[in-house]
């Protein structure tokens, strides 16, 4: 037989194509463990509120600050393009669809991923190296129940909030600067907005977003659930569940618009699109 | 002594990827009894403890609770007798995140008990026991010492009253005084509550004072398949007088005969 380095590029690229089913079949069996803990009991108050305030109201800060920057670029990027197509007046409409659908909930997804999976997976991280975890099991517990539960709960219930923040602040920005720098008339701004953006877009950014939440909590408990062993296990740990969640956020982005898209096209054929019917 | 073991592993194998750590262990220790797993690093001591406790799932094999098979049992069932066991793990494994009150008090809650008053007075008894002062009750792991810890760590365990305690290196990185201080207590354990003690440990002096009997592993690396992982199972006279190379080999002249004061 012959055996072939792992420092093989070829041989290492094979070797991360084959635990990529493993690691999917891991997160699903941990996904689904997560969510049968939840429906055998609501986790305690006093362990649900310091993690509802930590995903939560600690995000806030960092959610408005990159909410309120992408609303601005969006209007600085689309102001010439429009402009060159006499257009400028809709610069509204294009800043809050897209806040709306698209970068709102990734944004707001991503900001999670970084700011608070990444800690919940070196935080469990830490506890599986330092056997807190075996503490809790063998102290009549189930960790997963104690653990993942409120962390599952917490990201899941407070994603459409932060989503909700980081649209309004970035269509805000957008309208701030657009009236303020760029000379479009405010009553425009507001006027294609709300003509082109339904509900239903609001509702798909929103639905999108509920299923971020799901992906990072269950990606950055599972990381560290599975933490190797030391310092390096934990730092590890905490990397690949924001690299994975990144991941996972793009692939259920695209595969949900995509669902999304044909079915507001069969519940509404003949609605009218910003491609279409309003320019 | 009760007739039925207080715990019982049938052929018992755990591998990981490619590395048999246990393989085809069988052992079982008596209702009271106090048993030392002792043997180099990577024999698989602390795998064979977190196996018994359930830590761990052996990928071949039976564990048995009280005489009965604990893959039997329903979930339900298994919780109940796992609050019969209690474990002090080696770095204490105290919840960071709560003070040495609620950590203490974390088995209680979850055995059920909602008495707060109960809980308390539960806890403080259990805090006195390993000696120490109801003062530190609002501090967090990281405020006390190493030595502390470990006994934060044993009352813990003990709120629960368990009928066996593992005991993962209880004097590993202690002073010789909490060292002695720890074997105090596994031995007011053993006497006050008739507990069941199994200690995985590389301290002779631990051995010598505070265990029934001592079952020495050795690694499956370097055996062959039909050899036993148990190399040597017996008392500390029969430790000290045996005559097998393996033994004597990781023994040295630590041991003397007779037990320690």
């Amino acid at each position: 037989m012959i055996s072939i380095p792992l420092y093989n590029p070829i041989s290492r690229f094979g070797s991360l194509l084959l635990q990529f089913p493993a690691i999917l079949g891991s997160l699903a069996i941990f996904g689904m463990s997560t969510i049968r803990a939840l429906f055998s009991g609501v986790p305690k108050r006093h362990v649900l509120v310091p993690i509802l305030f930590e995903v939560g109201i600690r995000s806030v800060p960092v959610v408005v600050i990159t909410g309120t920057f992408i609303g601005m670029v969006m209007a600085v990027q689309t102001y010439t393009q429009f402009k060159m197509m006499h257009m400028e007046s809709r610069l509204g409409a294009i800043i809050t669809m897209t806040l709306v659908t698209e970068l709102g909930p990734v944004l707001a997804a991503t900001m999670l991923a970084g700011r608070v999976g990444s800690a919940m997976a070196a935080e469990l991280g830490t506890m599986k190296v330092t056997e807190q975890i075996h503490a809790i099991s063998a102290l009549g517990a189930d960790p997963i129940r104690y653990l993942a539960a409120p962390r599952f709960l917490a990201c899941v219930a407070l994603i459409p909030l932060l989503t909700a923040v980081a649209d309004s602040v970035g269509i805000l920005s957008g309208w701030l600067f657009s009236w303020q720098v760029l000379g479009i008339n405010s009553y425009e701004y507001w006027m294609y907005a709300a003509d082109f953006v339904t509900a239903w877009d609001v509702m798909a950014g929103l639905v999108k977003s509920l299923f971020f939440g799901c992906a990072i909590a269950i990606i950055a408990c599972r990381q560290g659930f599975h933490c190797g062993a030391g310092a390096e296990g934990v730092g590890r740990a905490a990397t690949q569940a924001f690299v994975l969640s990144f991941i996972a956020i793009l692939g259920i982005d695209f595969l949900l618009t995509v669902l999304l898209n044909t079915s507001y096209a069969l519940i509404y054929p003949h609605a009218v699109s910003l491609a279409v019917g309003g320019i | 002594m009760g007739l039925t073991p207080a715990i019982e592993v049938n052929s018992v194998s755990c591998v990981f990827g490619a590395q048999k750590v246990l393989w085809d262990l069988s052992l079982s220790i008596a209702d009271g009894e106090t048993v030392a797993f002792v043997g180099e690093s990577g024999c698989g001591k602390s795998v064979t403890m977190k196996v018994m406790m359930q830590l761990l799932q052996p990928t071949s094999g039976t564990l048995r609770w009280f005489g009965k098979d604990v893959n039997q049992m329903s979930v339900v069932e298994r919780r109940r007798e796992r609050f019969r066991l209690g474990y002090l793990f080696q770095g204490a494994a105290l919840f960071d995140s709560l003070t040495v009150f609620e950590n203490v008090a974390f088995g209680l809650r979850q055995s059920g008990e909602n008495d707060e008053r109960a809980i308390r007075e539960n806890v403080l008894d259990r805090l006195q026991e390993v000696g120490l002062n109801a003062d530190i009750v609002t501090k967090r792991p990281s405020e006390i010492s190493g030595g502390m810890q470990k006994r934060v760590g044993l009352a813990r365990a003990l709120a629960l009253s368990p009928d066996v305690m593992f005991y993962d290196e209880p004097t590993t990185g202690l002073d010789p005084v909490n060292s002695r201080r720890i074997d105090d207590l596994i031995l007011s354990v053993r006497d006050a509550r008739g507990v069941t003690g199994i200690i995985v440990t590389h301290d002779f002096r631990t051995v010598q004072r505070v265990t029934d009997r001592i079952i020495m592993l050795y690694p499956r690396t370097k055996l062959s398949d039909d050899e036993s992982q148990i190399i040597f199972d017996g008392s500390i006279n029969e430790l000290v007088n045996c005559e097998r190379e393996r033994v004597k080999e990781y023994i040295g002249d630590e041991l003397k005969p007779g037990r320690a004061a």
